[in-house]
């Protein structure tokens, strides 16, 4: 089956929408309130396209492609719809880009770039509210929300916890959990999707508030540190400091599509603790002491040789980690096995 | 697991058991909770804490910690007295089978209810639920091994797969999820008394000598011990050096006072370490180390997909990669690495191990692989045992139901379980020190059914202790209905609370795993 999108014959099968077939053949057209693992609802209307033999615009994302289509994705027509439903957007809040935490990973800053909105047509609303940021770990500015209800339905229908829901009509409509209660004081358990999937800067991490935004961070891709599933997730960097971990909105590989835990999104600020360790130490008369690598290292090795010697490799043993590299664990078993002469080495797998 | 994480997301039924997965893996738990919620698919839950999948479960089959192997074999008991077992399967397969059958027949429905407290309608509707549906996938963790049959439970479980053909195909399977990031990878490597890396026998001479070749040196061809052995070992004098990486058994391990007293035993204990762990603090040297975020390498996840790991910040101070540190060690004692990287590891990982030979660091850039992965053209293996399995046909293991080691009595008369929660993480040397971890689950905890607390004037809050014969320790009560009567649970992350300090030594004989899911206990209410 084919539709044409801007003159472009463009094969499909049944099921994908005009959106999706568009994107699929390199043809762009903006979204904000969608979301590839999400049921589309067409909401926000930044999407909506031209076609023929319609008789209004409509939202491309939630539209099911039809044999024979003509889709115009850019008509002056478009455009002005796509501006007014983003200058409604901006004027719904406050949309302050100065120090707002996702300037420059931010879709409603995008858009109205691209659309050249120097400064809407209407007035921004009087009322101005208060941040919620009584817990550690997210932060919600509810002057930035735009109610494209992602944050609602990420939670309902990828992470399922079922948390997050619409409350409120007309300006007075908003999203969070029931009864107005805090995330803190509700069942939200901080897996941190809905902020994953915020396309402004209505939710935003806590912890690297103030620590650098999307164009002062390096961001390097690696395998969570908590449990067996393996998360894929970005390290932000910054200064040699971890800002946040995030995972993109869209296109994250298995095996976690870009979901996250609590642990994963937030428990990283184990890293830069106090605590860590950054000298080797001997213990002397009873108390550990700080030595060099270079006495530490002969003395454990003088130690092993000594014990070795007069009771055999069977009286060394060693646990290994799971907790540490594949190349770790073999070169650890290696060194018991080919250098010590033990098999005397295990590690937590049953703990 | 014999299949994927993806491929979880397409069964038409699960059976859960002996794993929490919404706090232990709570990705994995996502992808059930949309098959569950979004196509229809069936959850059959058995645990025996009212855990939060129970909202997604069809049947929950609420054992007494324990009795695993009765209500899976009265399972297998209603499959075949039904008809249900996958008959082709079955012959074409696997093999034992009417030893199988003679064992599981005597474990009717009404058999099991007694020893498991599971009422026999419900064992009969989850059997005919499992056994008919399309691809049922069997998802289990620490709730199924640590007990002293954890290994008959495990196999029970592959009983029951394989009696009903459930395994081999997309959505179904016996699927073990592993609770640490490199557990996988850990054992993959070696890191285990009888295994070389890809589980090669030390053994045999066959398997040893590839890695004699290799390494250039002769090997030890008797199995070392495994952890609960290692630490008898250092008590009673015969283990006089213990060097230990990454691992916190003063936390870990059972009867932590044992453990205690083993280790202040020993002439040299070195611990590798991130912070000052609880065993750390009983070490002769204690050698800092780079940790996550600090270091290159690769990790091998629950599905085993070997998946990089990359250094995003300088470790603090004078902290090394561990494998920088061993082979400084190594080379001081006579030995001539020369390893430049991480992957120059890898690679030498690749030659000697079948099942990674095919993966470089190149392909697993963007995306990890999942062994076998026998060459560099292969695509991985997303799911195990489709055509034969390891042995060629798979055999039924006959399994008799055993009590645990040790049972609630008079003095000690409620049932102690323990495990992890959602906010913290193994001995928490990390979790802990996470502002918003921290900030989720400040305090020791146990759970306690509101009849059992009331009975003892406890009310939610309390300062309450828990003894058992080994030791006693200090937590605040949750009273909640999550925990059936006579049953109590503690996770054991916290060390002011170490609840490892009562549970009981008694292993498994195969995989020497603890019981930490069974032990006797008594509270009361602090003063």
């Amino acid at each position: 089956m084919v539709i044409t999108i801007d003159g472009r014959k463009c094969e499909f099968t049944a099921g994908q929408t005009v959106y999706e077939v568009a994107k699929a053949n390199g043809i762009h057209i903006p979204v904000l309130c969608h979301h590839e693992q999400i049921k589309p609802v067409g909401a926000c209307r930044v999407c909506v396209v031209e076609v023929e033999k319609a008789r209004s615009l409509v939202a491309s994302c939630a539209m099911p492609a039809e044999d024979g289509m003509v889709v115009h994705t850019s008509t002056p027509r478009v455009l002005s719809s796509r501006k007014l439903s983003v200058e409604l957007l901006m004027t719904q809040g406050h949309h302050n880009c100065i120090t707002c935490e996702s300037s420059g990973d931010c879709v409603l800053q995008d858009l109205a770039y691209s659309l050249g909105i120097e400064s809407p047509r209407f007035d921004n609303p009087e009322t101005y509210r208060k941040l919620e940021d009584a817990n550690e770990m997210i932060v919600r500015d509810m002057n930035k929300c735009v109610l494209c209800g992602l944050c609602v339905r990420a939670c309902n229908e990828v992470q399922v916890n079922q948390v997050l829901d619409y409350s409120g009509r007309g300006p007075r409509a908003t999203v969070g959990p029931a009864f107005g209660l805090t995330y803190e004081n509700s069942d939200c358990v901080f897996c941190g999707e809905c902020v994953r999937v915020c396309p402004v800067g209505a939710l935003f991490e806590k912890q690297g508030r103030f620590q650098g935004r999307a164009n002062d961070l390096m961001k390097v891709r690696t395998t969570c540190a908590y449990c067996g599933v393996g998360c894929q997730m970005d390290v932000n960097v910054k200064e040699n400091h971890i800002v946040k971990i995030t995972t993109p909105r869209e296109g994250v590989p298995a095996p976690n599509y870009g979901s996250l835990c609590i642990k994963g999104r937030f428990g990283y600020d184990f890293v830069d603790h106090k605590d860590r360790l950054t000298k080797p130490m001997i213990r002397v008369d009873g108390e550990l002491k700080e030595a060099t690598w270079d006495e530490a290292i002969a003395y454990v090795a003088e130690k092993l040789s000594t014990i070795r010697k007069e009771h055999g490799p069977d009286a060394v043993a060693g646990l290994s980690s799971a907790r540490c590299t594949n190349e770790e664990n073999y070169l650890f078993q290696k060194f018991f096995r080919a250098v010590i002469g033990t098999n005397n080495v295990d590690h937590c797998a049953r703990l | 697991m014999t299949n994927s994480i993806t491929d979880l997301g397409e069964s038409d039924c699960y059976l859960i058991t002996g794993t929490n997965t919404t706090e232990n893996h709570p990705v994995i738990a996502t992808f059930i909770k949309r098959a569950v919620t979004q196509r229809g698919a069936k959850l059959i839950l058995a645990d025996p804490r009212n855990i939060e999948l129970g909202k997604f479960a069809a049947i929950w089959l609420r054992q007494k910690p324990g009795t695993d192997v009765a209500w899976i074999n009265g399972m297998m008991n209603v499959i075949i007295s039904e008809g249900l077992f996958n008959e082709k399967f079955v012959a074409e397969r696997t093999e034992n089978f009417e030893a199988l059958k003679a064992t599981v027949s005597k474990y009717t429905p009404e058999y099991v209810e007694k020893i498991s407290g599971i009422p026999a309608d419900d064992l009969k509707k989850a059997a005919r639920l499992y056994a008919k549906s399309g691809a049922s996938a069997i998802v289990y963790a620490m709730g199924i091994t640590q007990h002293i049959n954890g290994t008959d439970n495990v196999k029970s479980l592959a009983n029951l797969a394989m009696l009903t053909g459930q395994i081999g195909r997309p959505g179904t399977g016996v699927n073990p999820l592993r609770g640490q990031n490199n557990v996988q990878g850990a054992c993959d490597m070696g890191c285990l008394p009888g295994n070389l890396p890809a589980y090669k026998k030390v053994t045999e001479d066959a398997d040893r000598k590839p890695f004699e070749d290799a390494w250039g040196v002769s090997l030890p061809d008797k199995a070392g011990l495994t952890i609960p052995k290692i630490i008898d070992a250092a008590a009673s004098g015969a283990v006089k050096a213990l060097y230990v990486m990454g691992e916190n058994p003063m936390m870990s391990d059972p009867d932590v006072k044992h453990v205690e007293k083993a280790l202040k035993n020993l002439d040299l204990l070195v611990v590798q370490d991130i912070f000052l762990t609880e065993t750390g603090n009983l070490a002769h040297v204690v050698l800092p180390t780079a940790g996550w975020g600090e270091k290159e390498g690769t990790y091998t996840n629950t599905e085993r997909r070997v998946q990089r790991i990359r250094k995003a910040v300088d470790a603090p101070g004078e902290a090394r990669p561990d494998w920088k540190i061993i082979t400084l060690l190594a080379n001081r004692l006579g030995a001539n690495w020369k390893y430049a990287s991480a992957e120059d590891i890898f690679e030498e990982v690749r030659k000697v191990t079948v099942s990674y030979a095919g993966i470089t660091y190149g392909r697993i850039e963007k995306q990890g692989i999942q062994w076998p992965c026998p060459n560099t053209e292969h695509p991985g293996t997303p799911i195990l045992h489709s055509v034969a399995f390891t042995r060629g046909k798979g055999l039924f293991s006959v399994c008799e139901h055993i009590d645990p080691a040790e049972l609630p009595d008079k003095e000690y008369p409620l049932l102690l379980t323990t495990g992890r929660i959602l906010y913290q993480y193994h001995t928490a040397t990390m979790s802990r020190r996470s502002k918003g971890l921290v900030s989720r689950t400040p305090q020791p905890f146990v759970e306690i059914h509101p009849d059992d607390a009331a009975k003892l004037g406890i009310t939610h809050g309390d300062k309450i202790e828990v003894s058992s014969r080994r030791g006693s320790i200090e937590v605040y009560a949750e009273v909640s209905g999550r925990c059936d009567k006579g049953v109590v649970f503690i996770p054991f992350h916290y060390s002011e609370a170490a609840v490892n300090r009562l549970t009981n030594t008694a292993i498994d004989p195969v995989a020497n795993i603890p019981e930490y899911k069974v032990s006797a206990v008594k509270i009361r209410k602090v003063a």
